[in-house]
């Protein structure tokens, strides 16, 4: 425990800045990944598991577009847009088939996608580890903001999340799509009575869920090292955020999300050998006096 | 009189029964003895995260393997390699080494390796008793040792303290050069993170009394994100960063601290940045990093390095790892002491090899020796030098002295009670 470090930094306005963005840089990438895992349980009620293998998919995706366009734009689309119709093919092939099954069933199906997709990118991409590199843009000192330490390209990275969670939270709360989305989640059984393919609209979920993990992929990509593999341990973070927010909840994904970021930011100064610990500790809390998290609903 | 004759087996039956299935059971022994090739059993990691090594690994035994066969094999007979996948699982790479001798019938093992699984294949060459080769395991204790000691066993691996000893001289020097004081250290979660940090920060303190650890980060193996790490390093203001984090985490590392402008800031030393599958894959290496050598085709600076770095790249379109050059190593070491056992067996060659002093491209003198006392490599080249971000990537990389090594090792072994 180092807490003269953590109050040392907590008076210092240049050492608040650099750690709550720091904070928040990893946050909203978890954010991003942890909003489309809420997002396919809260509607399809399937636990998607190898939900961490699109945030892969979408790292490569945007890796090898770069390097054959040089767009840094086009990298970023490339990562969202092939994941989206990936998801929505394994939807339609796989996924589709065990709704409504045994749980045990539809993990060991998902765990069975998580091996065969990370050898799919051994196949195309090869073993060993790959960078994608900062693009030129962005190859650009820090900016100071009270002292603290920004990289412009992390504020690009939080405004991109920032905007999804918006498009995303207004898009099922106001349009006549996402009414339909919050419906079928509800009641399946009358959406479809009503004459709405309730296929398609599971099929598209899963595709969004996928092009949210895609993005965070995507954007990750210049800055962490890409391996078969890699989507694991975000999964595993962005279990503890959807655990913590409450499983299909949106604004629990992102508030979760956040308090993650800044327990790790801020954890690594006060308690530097229990960070990953404190992260687990405050899920513990939060499920024994919230079990359903902190913005989930009771299942009847 | 009429001899009468027992009904059911006689003795004579019982007898040739006997002879015939002892000889049923001894002709695939007796037909392996005489076998024209020899199989060398290999378990080594070429799944998961650290494939990229025991790739490297398998390719350069293969590299050295197939010279030998070019020219007789061992003793006339030709090297077969039996290399199998322990996906980096230390029961499985005892599973696997086992199953090669006993089943497969392989004669001799190269344990590739990494220390987890050193370990546990050290156990089964201990018990069968079988020639085995360490050659990728750099925890010092696996030789050091004496409660690890087999006749059977031998290391051919550059060692955590040998690294430690030579990085630490060069860093103090350029800590009293320029005044660095305050130093940080950012290392892998783990034993060899731990270990290797430890002695480094021991010896650097050592050789520069004045040094003063102010911030120590334990980032866990294979972590996606380094970004707490790094604001948590520039908040306390260090004047040098010691980090032996390797391969993608490294990597991963340097594009995370590059865009805060972590390096412009202080001095890094990364004893594992000059290794081709980090330098090669960074981007925007920054210029200036110090590191140890791994495996770089200009250190040391002969013809013969070169040559098999090109040779190497030319085969598999990559240039080698520092598991490469410790692999195709012991590969030399097996043919010289075959040759100078003028046998295959097992003991025989093993006697050869404790002492034996080898031609080797990767010799800092020309030459790399297998320490009698504790049957491990010393003699390798190694040093530590700047990096730049094109090839030669490190060009002027100061040698280590081994007379220094030698002296501060022995002190190293009789502390921890070994000698």
């Amino acid at each position: 425990m180092d807490l003269d470090a953590l109050a040392s930094c907590l008076t210092s306005p240049a050492c608040l800045v650099t750690q709550t963005t720091s904070g928040l840089i990893i946050g909203m990438l978890l954010f991003l990944v942890a909003v489309g895992l809420t997002l396919i349980f809260g509607v399809l009620k399937v636990v998607n598991f190898s939900h961490g293998a699109f945030y892969m998919f979408g790292a490569y995706f945007a890796m090898t577009a770069y390097q054959l366009t040089g767009s840094f734009a086009l990298a970023i689309l490339s990562g969202a847009v092939g994941t989206a119709l990936l998801g929505l093919v394994f939807e339609r092939a796989f996924m589709s088939r065990v709704y409504g099954r045994d749980v045990l069933m539809q993990l060991l199906v998902c765990y069975a996608f998580v091996l065969i997709f990370d050898d799919v990118v051994r196949m195309i991409w090869g073993p060993e580890f790959k960078s994608m590199g900062m693009p030129a843009a962005f190859q650009v000192p820090p900016l100071f903001i009270a002292g603290g330490v920004v990289p412009p390209y992390y504020l690009l990275l939080i405004g991109v999340a920032l905007a999804a969670a918006a498009v995303l939270g207004l898009g099922l709360a106001r349009s006549r799509i996402g009414k339909v989305i919050r419906a079928a989640a509800h009641n399946p059984g009358m959406v479809s009575a009503l004459g709405i393919n309730t296929g398609l609209i599971y099929g598209g979920v899963f595709a969004l869920g996928g092009m949210l993990a895609g993005l965070a992929g995507a954007l990750a990509a210049p800055v962490r090292s890409l391996t078969p593999g890699m989507g694991f341990s975000v999964l595993i973070e962005s279990f503890i955020v959807t655990v913590i927010g409450g499983m299909g909840s949106i604004l629990g994904a992102l508030i979760g999300a956040l308090l993650i970021g800044l327990i790790r930011s801020f954890g690594s100064l006060g308690f530097p050998l229990f960070t990953e610990g404190l992260m687990y500790l405050f899920m513990v809390i939060v499920l024994v006096s919230r079990p359903t998290g902190l913005f989930g609903k009771e299942v009847a | 009189m009429t001899r009468t004759r027992k009904p059911g087996i006689s003795r004579r039956s019982t007898l040739a029964l006997i002879g015939v299935g002892a000889a049923t059971f001894a002709a695939p022994w007796v037909a392996r003895a005489q076998a024209k090739t020899i199989k060398i059993g290999m378990p080594t990691i070429l799944s998961g995260r650290v494939a990229q090594l025991g790739t490297s690994s398998r390719n350069a035994v293969l590299l050295e393997v197939e010279k030998i066969n070019a020219a007789g094999g061992l003793a006339g007979r030709q090297i077969e390699m039996v290399i199998r996948d322990s996906k980096g699982q230390p029961q499985e790479a005892a599973r696997i080494a086992r199953e090669l001798v006993n089943t497969d019938g392989c004669e001799m093992l190269l344990d590739g390796e990494a220390s987890s699984g050193s370990f546990a294949v050290h156990e089964v060459a201990r018990d069968l008793g079988v020639l085995c080769i360490h050659t990728c395991s750099e925890a010092s204790s696996l030789t050091a040792d004496p409660k690890q000691h087999i006749p059977n066993a031998f290391r051919c691996v550059r060692q955590g303290i040998h690294d430690s000893i030579v990085g630490a001289g060069y860093a103090a020097g350029i800590a009293k050069a320029k005044g660095l004081k305050k130093w940080a250290t950012c290392s892998p979660d783990y034993a060899y993170g731990r270990d290797t940090t430890g002695e480094f920060v021991l010896y650097l303190k050592k050789f520069a009394p004045d040094v003063e650890i102010i911030s120590e980060s334990w980032p866990k193996l294979f972590q996606p994100d380094y970004t707490e790490v790094v604001t948590k390093i520039l908040q306390a203001k260090p004047q040098a960063l010691y980090s032996c984090l390797w391969g993608g985490d490294l990597t991963s590392y340097i594009d995370q601290a590059n865009i805060y402008a972590m390096f412009a800031q202080m001095e890094v030393f990364a004893v594992n940045m000059a290794d081709y599958t980090a330098l090669t894959v960074v981007k925007n290496l920054p210029k200036g990093i110090h590191s140890g050598d791994r495996y770089i085709k200009t250190f040391p600076p002969t013809p013969e390095n070169a040559a098999w770095g090109d040779a190497y790249k030319a085969k598999y379109n990559e240039y080698p790892t520092n598991w490469s050059w410790q692999n195709a190593t012991a590969v030399m070491f097996l043919s010289e002491a075959v040759k100078k056992a003028n046998s295959t067996d097992g003991k025989k060659v093993a006697e050869v090899l404790t002492g034996l002093t080898i031609k080797c491209p990767f010799g800092a003198d020309g030459t790399v020796t297998m320490r009698a006392d504790d049957h491990t490599l010393v003699g390798y080249a190694i040093g530590w030098g700047t990096t730049i971000p094109q090839e030669p990537y490190v060009p002027d990389v100061k040698a280590g002295d081994w007379k220094a090594i030698f002296e501060l090792e022995a002190e190293w072994k009789k502390s921890k009670g070994y000698t």
